[in-house]
């Protein structure tokens, strides 16, 4: 029960301020105070006092669009363990049904944004479709990278493997897995160098201009859901990248301190560097991808404790 | 056939209409492509009035190797045709859709003849928003040159829809964007071809920022002028309002005093640095280069304040005034301004530095939007745009006026045609004019800042060419023979390079469409004026 109230607290108080962690880093390496951390939790209360907009073109998939992400994402991030190497939600194979939650929820998205029948949200949703099937590969390597040597595909099992393996530094190949993840969490939540959150240019938008139709409430969904998403693919990373224990209190403190650095290194990702050509976003998934496969090489070749 | 020599002269200087030389309107087509095969540049095409029932065709070409300016004129009657110059001189086409719009001049031959800017006329399904070329039988002209005889059939205005270029076939699709956009700008309207990512073509839509300024000058009592020829473009407020100036001091005979002369190259400098590092920011925001963007922006503040110490306003409206400025600069504030301006020179050193040498950003600005050297020159591009891509002009010092003519700058030029080399050109550019503007400010002269102004001579022309920081901006001002102004015509370097945007997009991916826009970054009053 205990556990319980952990990962759901977690849940509800993490997301949205680590997007305002982001922004916080990025305005201080520009030199400037920055929004509040809160400042994307007071957005998204502000867009659901408001009412939502919907196009005439536009039929129930447009509306059930937000729902369905938001549902797929909050389901995603009860499934991840948090502060803890198990999730008292988890069951056996959980992995893959994590993975196709988050699918779920890009096929909603991209079927709301073609609902729309705007020239903007189609290029959007194609880019997505495109990217996402070259980062599906990339995250499948990098979770049998964690899943084999445990030998079962429930992430409490995997993660549980672990210290067996001797953490991080003694593991090769979950350095490359660890690597391969970073990258697909950059580019399943449009960040730089992938996507650029913060640009007003709807042409060069990836994520940000299939949603541009949604309005109020709607909108307000897609921007938890897509806090949650940030959430679970950051507490993969964290699990293996930091020994978090099973139980105790060093385990919530070190999974908050982990997050807190996955979203510094976003932050500071997005301070230092430009944004890819969208024609070279597929090389860098697919330098994910191989990163991933030479993981699995390790793995199968002597990486194995 | 007799040939005449066209009227040749220096930059800012008035000339007698009737010294201008008539010649048939096929003679003219030949004898202007002529000159701009032989080192001249066709920068301008204006409508004055002619003898009754006829309007004269002036045609003015720079030379830009020597310095020189030259006019050349035919008569053409009221609604009827002449042949197109654009099939010879392609950089011709978009002044020769102006004038079919606005004076009703039929360019025979033009390959490109659509609207220039938009008519909401026709967007409420008019027929015909454009006037529509009439032949008048004149049987009593008697003078030279004769218009030649006007052929008959002709297109009719376009019906009810902007005739837009289209690809059609499998897998293309068009993407149209705009009037309204996604930020703070002036309305514009962009119509992609493409096929999945790559843009075919690009045909830019403008006309909705027309407020009929060129009219206006005309019409206005003479004080209000002034107010006008600085909201021609907004940010080219000092370019646009010393063209207005020595085009009013040329009529009036008039030598502006030293000290009015440097303080407007220093202001047009200021102008220019605001410009071009606010454009060397928005280049970084574009490609989410988080450091080059608030730095670079920051930065710009800074000559806008200097600006802003000078005359009150950051944009530098109300500083110049007919026969000088109205404002100089104290001593006090002088050595102010240095100090401050060379701490900002520091600071623009570090964030170019880490601008351009950062790989990811240098990725993006490579080989994005190109224009090549020959489309450059095809097209007349002016300014960074033009210098961008190879082609050596520079009003400063081609054909230069007042503080500019002892400079002796060399022109900031690149070769690859790409966004690197329009930000490199830009860089390049803010470095001299920072030079430029610290050396002046420095040894500013005593004197008397303005002079009154004399009334313009009855039937001059004046043209002047100011390279304001999008490119050279020509005003023609001409009087009648009572001494008012007939004639004013202002044409923005944005009334040229918008075509080269469409240009630098073919074969690009729509994605670099934002990147490329901001690295040319022009102005949408400025082609509508």
């Amino acid at each position: 029960m205990f556990d319980v109230a952990v990962h759901i607290t977690l849940l509800v108080l993490m997301p949205l301020p680590m997007l305002g962690l982001i922004n916080r880093v990025k305005s201080i390496a520009a030199g400037r105070k920055g929004p509040p951390l809160l400042q994307p939790l007071y957005d998204v209360v502000k867009l659901l006092q408001k009412g939502a907009v919907y196009s005439r073109t536009t039929t129930w998939i447009f509306v059930a669009g937000p729902i369905v992400t938001l549902a797929s994402a909050i389901l995603a991030a009860l499934i991840v363990p948090l502060a803890s190497t198990t999730s008292p939600f988890g069951f056996p194979a959980d992995v893959f049904v994590f993975a196709y939650l988050l699918g779920v929820g890009r096929f909603f998205t991209m079927a709301a944004a073609l609902d729309t029948g705007s020239a903007f949200e189609g290029m959007g949703a194609s880019r997505e479709a495109a990217f996402a099937a070259l980062a599906e590969p990339a995250l499948f390597l990098a979770l049998m990278i964690v899943c084999v040597p445990a030998d079962s595909a429930c992430f409490g099992d995997a993660f549980s493997a672990i210290p067996a393996a001797g953490g991080l530094l003694r593991h090769p190949g979950l350095l490359l897995a660890a690597l391969a993840l970073g990258v697909v969490l950059l580019a399943e939540t449009s960040r730089i160098p992938v996507d650029d959150p913060n640009t007003h240019l709807e042409l060069t938008m990836i994520h940000e201009v299939m949603v541009l139709d949604h309005s109020g409430p709607d909108f307000a969904f897609i921007q938890i859901g897509y806090a949650l998403k940030f959430f679970a693919l950051g507490a993969v990373l964290v699990h293996l990248v930091l020994p978090i224990p099973a139980t105790g209190w060093m385990a919530p403190v070190l999974f908050v301190a982990g997050q807190a650095g996955v979203a510094i290194t976003v932050g500071i990702i997005e301070s230092v560097m430009a944004r890819l050509r969208l024609s070279r976003v597929p090389q860098f998934l697919i330098g994910a991808c191989v990163v991933a496969a030479v993981g699995v090489l390790v793995l199968f070749t002597g990486g194995r404790p | 056939m007799k040939l005449a020599n066209p009227k040749s002269f220096r930059n800012g200087a008035a000339i007698a209409i009737a010294d201008v030389s008539a010649v048939a309107p096929r003679a003219f087509r030949d004898l202007v492509a002529n000159s701009c095969s032989h080192g001249g540049r066709l920068c301008g095409l204006v409508t004055l009035p002619g003898r009754p029932g006829t309007l004269d065709l002036v045609a003015l070409v720079a030379h830009d190797g020597d310095g020189r300016l030259s006019a050349l004129k035919t008569g053409v009657h009221a609604g009827g045709g002449y042949p197109a110059l654009t099939a010879a001189i392609p950089a011709a086409q978009a002044l020769e859709r102006a004038i079919w719009e606005t004076d009703g001049l039929f360019p025979e031959g033009h390959p490109w003849l659509k609207p220039l800017r938009r008519h909401p006329a026709l967007e409420a399904g008019a027929a015909v928003p454009v006037p529509v070329p009439v032949p008048v039988p004149d049987p009593a002209r008697a003078h030279v040159p004769v218009p030649e005889p006007v052929p008959a059939p002709r297109p009719s205005a376009p019906a009810t829809e902007h005739p837009f270029f289209r690809v059609e076939g499998e897998g293309t699709h068009e993407v149209a964007v705009g009037p309204v956009h996604a930020g703070i700008i002036e309305p514009g309207h962009f119509r992609f071809q493409c096929s999945g990512e790559t843009v075919h073509h690009l045909e830019i839509h403008l006309g909705y920022q027309h407020r009929g300024a060129e009219a206006l000058m005309r019409t206005s009592p003479p004080s209000r002028r002034m107010v006008v020829a600085e909201s021609i473009a907004g940010d080219t407020a000092i370019g646009h309002g010393i063209a207005y100036c020595r085009a009013m001091e040329s009529l009036g005979g008039l030598e502006v005093p030293e000290t009015a002369l440097w303080l407007r190259a220093i202001a047009l400098e200021l102008e220019r640095l605001a410009n071009h590092v606010g454009d060397l920011g928005a280049l970084c925001n574009d490609v989410g280069f988080l450091p080059g963007a608030s730095w670079f922006g920051r930065l710009r503040g800074e000559f806008l304040n200097a600006t802003m110490e000078i005359c009150g306003n950051r944009f530098g409206r109300g500083l110049l005034v007919l026969g000088g400025v109205r404002f100089g600069v104290p001593l006090e504030l002088r050595r102010d301004l240095l100090g401050r301006l060379a701490v900002a020179r520091r600071d623009l050193e570090d964030v170019a530095a880490l601008t351009f040498e950062s790989p990811s950003v240098l990725s993006r600005f490579e080989h994005a939007g190109i224009v090549s050297r020959a489309a450059a020159e095809d097209l007349g591009l002016v300014g960074p745009a033009a210098r961008a891509s190879g082609c050596m002009r520079d009003v400063r010092c081609d054909h230069p006026l007042g503080a500019f003519v002892e400079w002796g700058l060399a022109p900031a030029v690149e070769t690859s045609g790409d966004v690197l080399a329009r930000a490199r050109v830009r860089w390049v550019e803010v470095g001299r004019s920072l030079e430029f503007v610290l050396a002046r400010l420095a040894a500013l002269p005593d004197g008397p800042l303005s002079v009154e102004v004399p009334v313009p001579r009855p039937g001059a022309l004046a043209a002047v060419l100011v390279e304001g920081w999008r490119g050279e901006i020509l005003h023609v001002a001409a009087t009648g023979d009572d001494g008012a102004l007939c004639a004013y015509r202002v044409f923005d370097p944005s009334l040229r390079n918008w075509f080269g945007l469409a240009m630098a997009l073919r074969g690009n991916p729509i994605s670099d469409f934002p990147l490329c826009n901001k690295s040319f970054n022009l102005s949408y009053a400025g082609h509508d004026v």
